[in-house]
């Protein structure tokens, strides 16, 4: 599939149609999707008539936006108005919410065409796409391994030249950790960045919304459209969307690079390989490479599994069968509230429910939230004075290749674990991205990953840009 | 500093998160949130007196706009997505008892 830039530019100047895009990627979608079951819902006449409207935009002579006429794949957990959104669960099936995410607005006046809504894990708590329930997602490179997640479907839909872009979300490393098992570039940006109105909340202090392309050019492209502030969310930093795309071929020269040792101990020994490999292609290209340690990093999974499952257990209280959704009748509310509750949640939204449930509940607060809380802030810290003496830090996204089919769902701790060196990110609050070099068992695409401090996206595309260079290279 | 994680304690707090679990749940349960709660006792037995605590990345400041009348969702709409509408309104099961 072309880049997300060609199509844009062929359907500005003329030399192709947004709808013959749109038609295509339709085609692509019917190919392999009863396969790998990437998208939950096909928006085939939604998605044509954007496309259409592109192309009059385009024969009136108007202004059309960088992603004209460029298919792009939706979370499910983005609401667009009209559209099935379920964020994977039982609980939402059939709900068509009356109001679309902010992102959505943003990429329909950038010209983007919107082809539907892809699997996840149940409400974006998992690292495999399998908690969904609407059944696994099966990674496009190997169909008998998952595409990670939580934004597998939207990870696949790229991989499987679906559509050239997709946006996920990423909590603890749900668009970080599928770019880099699925072979993409993934984007977490800056917790503010991006406007979170229209995403269904999971922990509303950790999420943010960004964007997966083949390229780190198309990723820039289309985190410029969805960046920016938005009054609809409180959160939003109070600034308009930072030029990206003019940065990309910036290079690193004169750029402190931190190699940092938490970041990829315990992983496999070819993905260690790869991100040395990364640090060498830095320093090639000009940078200086600084040996760090950080050992406030071992803390952070554990203090991620108490604040993020806390934020839910309070987001997912409004899952109770009154507004929207499943309703189980029962003789009164709160009977009906359970069994709503009860039949609606799968096993692991439980689980993560329960947990916080605890961590928050009289007698332990202080012990395990509280204490988390305090460890965020060591965290914080820490990178902050990391950053004094580097511009980005360097690691690996996750700690193997993309693992097997149910090789880890009787094991939540080992699943947990598959996001042990994305989690820092989100909870500081920084930006980071994924970008494939390398490749290991069977084929299978490692990822490398950059983290830089709040607002640094422009550095990390330019680095980024440095290493996609070398990789095709090698 | 903390006890071990006991099948009353999941009991509670299903109930408390609205939930009803199996028995096979609640043992499955039991041992599964254990085992993270282990792993999170590494944090819970740290000396973190006079830390801070960090709730959100930059601190949530109120963010005010100007008191202007503007459309909100059409309650028509919304009512649609309802299990249960009626007469304009979200519609329940009874929440009082009947009268003695």
């Amino acid at each position: 599939m072309r880049s997300a830039l060609d199509i844009a530019r062929d359907v500005r100047s003329g030399a192709t149609t947004a709808e013959r895009e749109t038609a295509s990627s339709l085609a692509a979608i019917r190919e392999r999707n009863d396969e790998l079951n990437v998208f939950l819902f096909v928006d085939e006449e939604g998605a044509l008539g954007a496309a259409r409207r592109v192309d009059e935009r385009v024969a009136r002579g108007e202004e059309v936006g960088s992603l004209a006429g460029v298919p792009i794949a939706l979370k499910d957990n983005l609401c667009q108005m009209g559209v099935p959104t379920t964020a994977g669960s039982k609980i939402l099936q059939g709900w068509r919410p009356p109001y679309s995410a902010t992102v959505i607005g943003r990429i329909l006046d950038a010209g983007a065409v919107p082809m539907g809504k892809t699997n996840m894990d149940e409400f974006a708590m998992g690292s495999s796409t399998e908690t969904s329930a609407y059944g696994p997602t099966r990674n496009p490179l190997d169909v008998d391994r998952v595409p990670g997640g939580s934004s597998g479907g939207s990870a696949s839909a790229v991989a499987a030249d679906m559509t050239p872009l997709s946006l996920g979300s990423d909590t603890g490393g749900s668009i970080r950790q599928p770019a880099a098992l699925c072979g993409l570039v993934g984007v977490k940006p800056t917790y503010g960045l991006v406007s979170r109105y229209g995403l269904i909340a999971f922990a509303s202090s950790l999420d943010q919304i960004g964007p997966f392309a083949k390229n780190v050019t198309d990723a820039a492209t289309l985190l410029e459209v969805i960046a920016g502030h938005d009054p609809m969310d409180s959160t939003s930093l109070p600034e308009p969307a930072p030029s990206l795309v003019r940065h990309v071929n910036d290079g690193v020269a004169g750029r402190r690079v931190g190699l940092v040792r938490e970041l990829f101990e315990g992983a496999d020994d070819e993905v260690v390989a790869e991100v040395g490999r990364a640090a060498t292609a830095l320093r090639d290209a000009g940078a200086t490479i600084v040996e760090l340690s950080i050992p406030e990093i071992h803390l952070t999974l554990s203090a991620y599994y108490l604040i993020a499952p806390a934020e839910a257990s309070s987001n997912l209280a409004r899952y109770d069968g009154v507004r929207y959704g499943l309703r189980v009748d029962g003789d009164d509310v709160a009977a009906m509230n359970e069994a709503t509750r009860t039949a609606g949640f799968g096993a692991e939204v439980k689980r993560r429910i329960m947990l916080g449930t605890y961590a928050l509940s009289a007698g332990y607060y202080d012990a395990y939230y509280g204490q988390a809380l305090k460890v965020r802030t060591q965290l914080i810290d820490a990178f902050r004075r990391a950053y004094l003496e580097t511009d980005l830090l360097l690691g690996a996204t996750t700690p193997s290749v993309a693992f097997a089919l149910g090789e880890k769902t009787a094991d939540p701790m080992a699943m947990y674990l598959s996001d042990v060196f994305t989690i820092p990110t989100n909870l500081a609050g920084d930006a980071a991205i994924s970008v494939p070099f390398g490749v290991g068992r069977a084929g299978l695409p490692i990822g490398v990953q950059l983290l830089g401090p709040g607002r640094s996206e422009a550095r990390l595309f330019a680095a980024a840009r440095v290493l996609e260079v070398a990789d095709e290279r090698s | 500093m903390t006890s071990p994680l006991r099948r009353e304690d999941v009991a509670k707090v299903a109930k408390l998160a609205r939930l009803s679990l199996s028995e096979a749940e609640l043992d499955e349960f039991t041992a599964q949130l254990g085992q993270v709660l282990e792993h999170a006792n590494d944090i819970a037995a740290l000396d973190l007196e006079g830390v801070v605590p960090t709730a959100h990345p930059f601190g949530l400041i109120n963010v005010v706009r100007e008191d202007v009348r503007r459309a909100s969702l059409a309650r028509d709409d919304v009512l649609a997505m309802a299990p249960d509408a009626r007469d304009g309104r979200f519609a329940v099961p009874r929440i009082m008892g009947e009268a003695p």
